[in-house]
């Protein structure tokens, strides 16, 4: 899982209001290479949710995102930073956690299971 | 990347071991898929660079189509554990980087506006009525600019309908008519083959 697919994962068991960001508890991380693609990245930082995306990549062990992203011009070491932490870091085993109901959506082999019990929908 | 080479690439792709005939699991033949995502980008720009979600994913052949003609990040969604990871050893295959999520599609919900489109082959609606609508209704909420799928053809009105009534289509068109060859894939189907008539659609969902 990475945290572009994070960034829009929400909580939807039945009554939860404050349904996302999921917390994320890192078991097994591992950094996979992708290609660099500028455009593409100026084009999602208006659509990511910023502190959601600083706050997953610390959990996952990368520190180096500012807390607030740029205003208008993004340079190449800040796209850097966030490439890597949008699409490099791949949460392999953990869990996403629900804030409000402290339920955890298991992440196995990289896929995590948001499969909700009968109760819960 | 051609159209052929497409063709030949999605062939190679493990196909379910498992198949669940409550969950409808047919596999997206590679003659259908390489057609639909080679359409959706070529004439309509919605697949390289984009962020491309496979809703009902199976074994992964529409995502895998998607990756290969350069979407920026493609997510497969499943219910079914065996098919994602058949949908894994798919991707480490061809070698394309696919983020898969366990989950029923038509009780997700995502936030924002990340994916730009949806692609997929969802299930008919003949074991779970109703599940063609559902699927499709999940794809408008959650797809920015484009929505891909496969209906039956005898559906056509009331797809189109249901689209622009319900659903918040800007546009509902059917792109062409395709053949699905069904293989004899499970013990009640009694010929070896069957040819349905399908829609392929493009839906344009309104800006929210």
């Amino acid at each position: 899982m990475r945290l572009i697919m994070h960034n829009m994962l929400t909580c939807n068991i039945k009554g939860v209001i404050n349904k996302s960001p999921l917390r994320i508890e890192a078991e097994k991380v591992i950094k996979k290479e992708v290609d660099f693609n500028p455009d593409f990245l100026r084009h999602m930082l208006a659509k990511i949710e910023w502190k959601a995306l600083v706050d997953g990549a610390r959990s996952m062990g990368y520190t180096e995102l500012p807390v607030h992203a740029p205003g208008i011009e993004s340079d190449e070491p800040f796209l850097r930073k966030f490439h890597h932490a949008l699409l490099e870091l791949n949460l392999e085993e953990g869990s996403l956690v629900c804030q409000e109901s402290g339920r955890k959506f298991p992440v196995n082999k990289g896929v995590p299971n948001m499969l909700l019990h009968e109760k819960e929908v | 990347m051609k159209l052929k080479q497409l063709e030949g690439l999605l062939g190679g792709l493990k196909q379910f071991y498992n198949p669940k005939v409550e969950l409808e699991q047919y596999p997206t033949g590679p003659h259908i898929a390489s057609r639909m995502l080679f359409t959706a980008e070529n004439s309509y720009g919605d697949i390289t660079d984009k962020v491309v979600a496979d809703f009902g994913c199976g074994c992964g052949t529409l995502s895998a189509a998607a990756s290969l003609l350069d979407a920026a990040c493609v997510i497969g969604f499943d219910i079914d554990p065996q098919s994602l990871e058949t949908a894994t050893l798919n991707a480490e295959e061809l070698e394309v980087e696919i983020d898969f999520v366990q989950c029923d599609v038509t009780k997700l919900e995502l936030k924002g506006q990340i994916v730009d489109t949806v692609v997929m082959n969802p299930p008919f609606g003949t074991r779970k009525k109703g599940a063609d609508m559902e699927f499709l209704s999940a794809a408008m909420k959650v797809a920015s600019q484009a929505v891909y799928s496969l209906h039956k053809t005898s559906t056509r009105e009331h797809i189109k309908r249901a689209a622009l009534r319900d659903f918040n289509a800007k546009s509902a068109e059917v792109i062409c008519e395709l053949r699905y060859d069904l293989p004899k894939l499970y013990k009640f189907h009694k010929r070896k083959e069957v040819d349905i008539a399908v829609d392929l659609w493009r839906f344009e969902p309104r800006q929210n």
